[in-house]
């Protein structure tokens, strides 16, 4: 008995806080409901590195910059802006306002940049930074934050110096990292800056006005915003959070949320159910890195060289993936980078491999030979957790058995198990991902440079580091551009490592919901100005 | 009938009657407890199907891949995720050719000016004949177009939001060839092109139905055996191609074998793990019960720290203890790491159990002719809680085979692309909607063995119930 | 009984310091650590990070730092979610999470004690086979695709109605839970159906239930008073330990009908290594488990009184 009481009660108590469930779209009120795949870990903008994060605060804090439905930077903050070789002025809008009232102000920028590069803020994303002048020696805790080279001259001239040239700094301030921060808001918060709804001052297109953890988030638009008459929707309700893609198609065809990634499963369900399903590129690449370390087999040229003429990425892509949007893997460059003056991949094209299983065979051989060995030992190829990770291992276990004979173990480790060993080089061959932080091919390109932290199978050329460098050193676009497609070629040439896709996914949006923009860099889905039509 | 009154005895009446020792003889043998429990359990109804039921599990397991000698772990990419059916057949062809494309010169790839509505694109047709391998598409070029969008459905669109998946698109409104290659069937597709600007769609649409021709390349053919030597140059030919009768799954493996070799693993794991942590958990929780006082309050303590621990993380935690190299197989850790675990919950039950029994009537007159608690607790308790034990090991079963799944997942337990039922059973979750054959053939399997051992579990406590034998 | 309680207080919270010493010591010999990313950090970063969560400090330290504060009932900062406290996150999801869970064991406990007394009454006969299929059904085949179909129903059911009457996922009215918490409960019901089975079958020929019969007692009040009652003890026995299991343990459900429950934290913290969250919530498992342990032998004090305690 005295258990169904505290069972009443309890049921009360959950059922007194509770909504009634809206639908996905209402044309009256210009709002709509969304689905989450996690709860935003962090809304601070100076240490927020994931997704979801990201996504909110794009919609709630606008930086100096943004882009447009067609990836074109557009001002935000500033109204116009110059840049050379040593240093960049944005000149602020007079109208750009916190949710407090007090102006958006160039002081406003300073603080945060140098607040990132504090040892103490920890940011994980401070690198990103480091253009500036001072940035990196700051965040190493040599230098003070206030000789970081970016100045208020005014209220509403924000200077910049840099440390290299940067040509493509303009579209990294459109970047959570370079969202500012009030500093009298953040003071006197202390501890909690960002930590619930209240927490957090906004100066976007909407403010953040309720958040349940783990539970739902509302956006409303904001009344402050500059170019609020341009932002249609009233309110943004993320009512559901979770990453079951079956379950937020369920919630889709109920009529509950607006948009839904589809995997290769439940995209059959949303063509019974006659969906009008879109494509969107992501803009990562996906490749097996081998481990280069002396000690390593994988190191010998002849055997990746043998690996890279047996797998088909068209096979990976149509067979294995099965799904539509994503591209063979041919170049550790997507094809939505740009170059000098086209596309990237047009201009310098990569180099492409025909599969040639006799050839790869004599090229075991050699590399059997070279490495003074009776017979292959069983490569370790280090795979994820996640079933789509395990499958893809099982399909190159499969296919270097059946075409070179080689035997593969897969080595399945838990996530942080998996970047230990990671790190550690205790792998041959590892299933790895590549997501661009800013839009410029460097992102990609300095990948495999021999100090580069993310290189993990530690690859050390100096043909490699020589191109980086050059680009690097260099605002130049045709000379940059230039080491890039030279490094493509090195990366396919030497066989550095094994492209396997580039990835693209396929979603639902509600056919009444317009002008959503999915993009690469940045808030992706962004429904800044969006509109529900009738 | 004599009558009594009129009888009168003689002396014969008294005399010695032979002893008859065959009439003394006890005719049927002697049965102890057990044996008695054993004679019973064999008259059993459920107990005989479950033996059958278990008969017929071994010869699969064991017989079952001599008479079906398929490799579990090749890959048939050609017939991925089929459903069961009859042998296949397909055509012989060539190896694939790339193809460049058709990028029309004398038309422009940019429109000149940016147009309100273009018409639809006209004489789409298939380029060459359509196969499993390739479908190339063409058409002929609209003006104003700045690219096409290419999509694919399984049925006739019904309206422009129908035209179903959205494979790609080409960039330029000169190029007007496309080539599909993604996961083909021999099936009729409808292929729908609209225009667009280059970046936004027009909203109109041209509809045609290709059906693929199931085709196999010389190479899979040789690789696989399917073919002969000379047989190489018949292209065209109509192949069989390898039957598989339970069909195959994501990666176009022979279900029936895999469902043969991992039903070793799952067999194992999930019958010998169960015995060994109730056995350990009867005898924990029979003697925490029997005893009582400080030495429950101690093992019931201890029982209650290991359930609390973070599963999880210990599992990790006893897979580096363990040292399992990559993509070595650990059941013996495995075993192990599941009877540490997992034994609580039959020693808290027994337990329970066992303090209820202890208090009746007749252990306490046991006890008073003098036995000993060894005997009490193996002839008198035990039996008693014979029926609860019987149902946590039945439980016990699926629980040990998914808990294997659940480890092999995470790398521990056995190594891809050996095959259990228990992860067999993962994958095809993921596809039980469109695939159902890749669920619902490993859980059938699980649902017979839990079957026969909940069988088992209802005959023995049929049999080894004293109480239960006035009933029949 | 008070101070028998309070021995067993004092025996729980040694348990407790117990689960979280071997916690403690699992996790720090784990590869791997909360702040290793997808994306690799410099040294002089990660540094920083070390230093703001103290684990530059060596694990013997950080230890006994965790103990006091774990004392003070403090548990740190989620170094997932780093704006939140651990303390927090229990605070907000644990509830929830308790209401599923309870649900879910009122649905299993109904359920169970019903079909199993069902099947106990037809020993054999057609509803007890029905019943032990269904049962065998129930524990063969994965949570999650019962989550799944359960999900796809209410879509159905909807769609078949034109309107959303009951919601296929999210949190709040009760009607949000009905389908998570039979879903959830599942389990649990077809163990303590064949559980009630078989101690109801134990029962039935008791000499007490005889004495009952010969005293002239109604077949209906045997039932409830007799039989009944002394055949539900094993389903108190297991029930303890399944409400503190089921309350924790609901991850896929919670993650299928988007139920911020604590139940996801509790996993996604050990994938993560995220040290705080693994400790507060184990910890805060442990009590919980260890408390409905205690309640569980108190209850059985009452249910039956030839159980001694001491």
């Amino acid at each position: 008995m005295k258990f169904v009481l505290v069972l009443v009660l309890l049921l009360s108590i959950q059922a007194a806080n509770a909504e009634v469930d809206a639908t996905s779209v209402d044309f009256d009120s210009q709002t709509i409901t969304i689905a989450l795949t996690q709860e935003p870990p962090q809304l601070n903008s100076m240490k927020a590195t994931d997704q979801v994060s990201i996504v909110i605060l794009s919609h709630v804090i606008e930086g100096l910059v943004g882009y447009d439905r067609r990836g074109n930077v557009v001002p935000g903050v500033a109204e116009r802006w110059e840049i050379d070789d040593k240093t960049a002025t944005f000149w602020l809008r007079k109208d750009a306002r916190w949710s407090d009232g007090s102006p958006v102000t160039a002081h406003d920028f300073v603080f945060a940049w140098r607040k990132t590069l504090e040892p103490a803020t920890a940011s994980e994303y401070a690198f990103i930074l480091y253009p500036l002048m001072n940035g990196e020696a700051i965040n190493q805790g040599k230098m003070d934050s206030s000789e970081l080279g970016v100045f208020a001259d005014d209220d509403r001239t924000l200077r910049i110096e840099f440390a290299r040239p940067t040509g493509y700094f303009v579209k990294l301030t459109a970047f959570v990292s370079y969202f500012p921060v009030r500093k009298e808001f953040f003071d006197k918060k202390g501890g909690r800056y960002a930590a619930d709804a209240t927490d957090l001052l906004y100066n976007g297109p909407f403010r953040l006005t309720e958040w349940t953890h783990s539970a739902s988030l509302k956006m409303v638009k904001s009344d402050s915003y500059w170019d609020k008459d341009n932002i249609h929707l009233n309110a943004i309700n993320a009512d559901y959070i979770t990453s079951d893609t079956r379950a937020r198609l369920n919630l889709f065809i109920d009529g509950k949320i607006v948009h839904t990634r589809l995997d290769g499963e439940t995209y059959k369900d949303a063509l019974t159910q006659r969906f009008r399903i879109r494509r969107f590129s992501t803009g990562n690449v996906f490749f097996v890195e081998y481990n280069h370390r002396p000690e390593r087999i994988t190191r010998n040229r002849n055997l990746r060289k043998a690996i890279q003429l047996v797998f088909d990425p068209n096979e990976m892509v149509n067979k294995v993936l099965a799904t539509p949007g994503n591209l063979p893997g041919i170049s550790p460059f997507p094809v939505w980078l740009n170059g000098v003056e086209d596309k990237f991949r047009r201009e310098y094209p990569a180099p492409v491999t025909d599969i040639d299983v006799e050839k790869a065979r004599e090229l075991l051989e050699t590399a059997r030979h070279e490495l003074k060995i009776e017979s292959f030992p069983p490569l370790v190829l280090l795979s994820g957790d996640s079933p789509t990770a395990a499958k893809q291992a099982e399909y190159m276990q499969g296919l270097l058995k059946a075409r070179l004979g080689l035997d593969i173990k897969i080595d399945i480790q838990t996530f942080k198990q998996r970047l230990a060993k990671m790190t550690s080089g205790d792998f041959d061959m590892v299933n790895a991902g590549w997501g661009p932080d800013f839009d410029d091919v460097m992102t990609f390109g300095d990948l495999f440079a021999s100090w580069n932290l993310n290189n993990r199978g530690r690859y050390n050329n100096p043909a490699y580091d020589i191109q980086v460098r050059t680009a690097m050193n260099s605002s130049v676009p045709k000379i940059r551009m230039d080491a890039m497609g030279e490094l493509q070629k090195i990366i396919h040439d030497d066989a550095v490592i094994l492209t396997q896709y580039e990835q693209g996914v396929i979603y639902l949006m509600h056919p009444k919901l317009k002008g959503v923009v999915r993009r690469v860099i940045g808030a992706d889905p962004d429904y800044t100005r969006a509109r529900v039509v009738k | 009938m004599t009558d009594i009154t009129s009888f009168q005895p003689s002396d014969e009446d008294f005399a010695r009657v032979k002893t008859d020792l065959a009439v003394e003889q006890i005719s049927r043998p002697s049965l102890s407890y057990w044996q008695d429990a054993w004679v019973r359990l064999k008259k059993n109804t459920r107990a005989t199907i479950s033996l059958y039921i278990v008969i017929g599990l071994a010869v699969f397991t064991l017989l079952g891949p001599v008479f079906w000698q398929v490799d579990s772990s090749l890959q048939d990419l050609n017939q991925i995720s089929q459903a069961p059916s009859l042998p296949k057949t397909a055509a012989l062809v060539g190896a694939y050719k790339r193809w460049d494309g058709i990028i029309l010169e004398d038309f422009p790839a940019e429109p000149e000016a940016y147009a309100k509505s273009v018409a639809a694109v006209t004489e789409l047709r298939a380029f060459e004949a359509a196969t499993t391998q390739q479908v190339r598409i063409t058409w002929n070029p609209t003006p104003g177009a700045g690219g096409y969008n290419i999509y694919r459905n399984h049925r006739a669109p019904e309206d422009f939001n129908d035209l179903g998946l959205p494979l790609g698109s080409t960039f330029g409104g000169n190029e007007v060839s496309y080539e599909d290659r993604l996961s083909l069937e021999s099936r009729a597709y409808y292929y729908s092109i609209v225009p667009t600007d280059g970046y936004d769609e027009y909203e109109v649409y041209t509809v045609t139905a290709i059906t693929p021709q199931m085709i196999i390349t010389v190479n899979d053919a040789r690789g696989r055996n399917l073919i002969t030597a000379d047989e190489e140059n018949n292209l065209g030919q109509e192949i069989r191609l390898e039957f598989h009768p339970f069909g195959t799954d994501y990666l176009g493996r022979d279900m029936l074998a895999r469902l043969m070799e991992g039903a070793r693993v799952s067999l194992f794991i999930g019958i010998v793990a169960p015995f060994i942590y109730v056995i350990f958990g009867i005898i924990y929780g029979g003697f925490a019960g029997y005893f009582g006082g400080r030495l429950d309050v101690l093992l019931m303590r201890f029982a209650d720290f290991v359930v609390a621990l973070p599963f999880l993380l210990f599992m990790i935690l006893f897979k580096i203890a363990f040292g399992i190299g990559p993509g070595e197989s650990g059941i013996f850790p495995m075993l192990v790491t599941l009877a540490l675990l997992l034994w609580p919950a039959t020693a808290r039950l027994v337990r329970g159990q066992v303090l209820q029994i202890r208090e009746q009537g007749y252990i306490e007159a046991a006890r008073l002719l003098g036995a000993k608690p060894s005997y009490l607790i193996l002839r008198h308790i035990i039996p008693n809680t014979m029926g609860v034990i019987l149902v946590t090991l039945t439980f016990a079963v699926p629980a040990a085979i998914f808990t294997e799944a659940f480890l092999s997942f995470i790398g521990m337990g056995v190594a891809p692309p050996t095959p259990s039922w228990g992860s067999m059973c993962n994958e095809g979750i993921k596809t039980m909607l469109s695939h159902p054959h890749e669920l619902i053939f490993p859980a059938t399997f699980i649902s017979v063995t839990v079957l026969a051992f909940n069988l088992l579990g209802d005959g023995l406590t049929e049999a080894l119930d004293s109480r239960m034998r006035s009933r029949e | 009984m008070l101070a028998y309680t309070l021995k067993r207080l004092l025996a729980g919270g040694i348990t407790v310091w117990f689960i979280a010493t071997a916690t403690f010591v699992a996790m720090h010999q784990v590869p791997g650590d909360p702040l290793m990313n997808d994306k690799a950090v410099t040294p002089e970063i990660r540094k920083n990070l070390e230093q703001k969560y103290g684990l530059d400090k060596s694990a013997t330290e950080q230890y006994f730092i965790f103990l006091g504060n774990m004392l003070r009932g403090d548990f740190g900062i989620s170094f997932t979610q780093q704006n939140r406290r651990v303390n927090d996150i229990i605070r907000d999801h644990f509830p929830v999470s308790a209401t599923l869970g309870l649900l879910a064991i009122f649905f299993a406990a109904t359920g169970g004690v019903l079909w199993g007394a069902l099947t106990a009454i037809y020993r054999n006969r057609l509803p007890d086979i029905i019943i032990m299929f269904l049962v065998i059904l129930g524990i063969s085949v994965p949570s999650f695709v019962f989550a799944a179909l359960g999900q796809l129903l209410l879509v159905n059911i909807n769609s078949m109605l034109g309107q959303s009457l009951i919601p296929v996922a999210g949190w709040g009215t009760f009607a949000h839970m009905l389908m998570p918490s039979l879903v959830l409960g599942l389990g649990t019901m077809a163990f303590l159906t064949r559980l009630m089975r078989s101690s109801m079958l134990e029962v039935v020929n008791e000499e007490y239930i005889k004495t009952a019969r010969a005293k002239g007692l109604s077949p209906v009040r045997i039932f409830f008073r007799h039989q009944l009652r002394n055949a539900i003890l094993p389903v108190i026995t297991v029930l303890g330990p399944q409400v503190a299991a089921i309350t924790t343990g609901g991850f896929v459900v919670e993650l299928v009908f988007a139920i911020p429950g604590l139940g996801r934290y509790f996993v996604q913290a050990v994938q993560q290594l995220d040290y705080t969250v693994i400790m507060g919530t184990t910890v805060f498992y442990g009590a919980f488990l260890v408390f409905m342990v205690i309640l569980v032998d108190i209850i059985y004090g009452f249910v039956d009184p030839r159980v001694r305690l001491e």
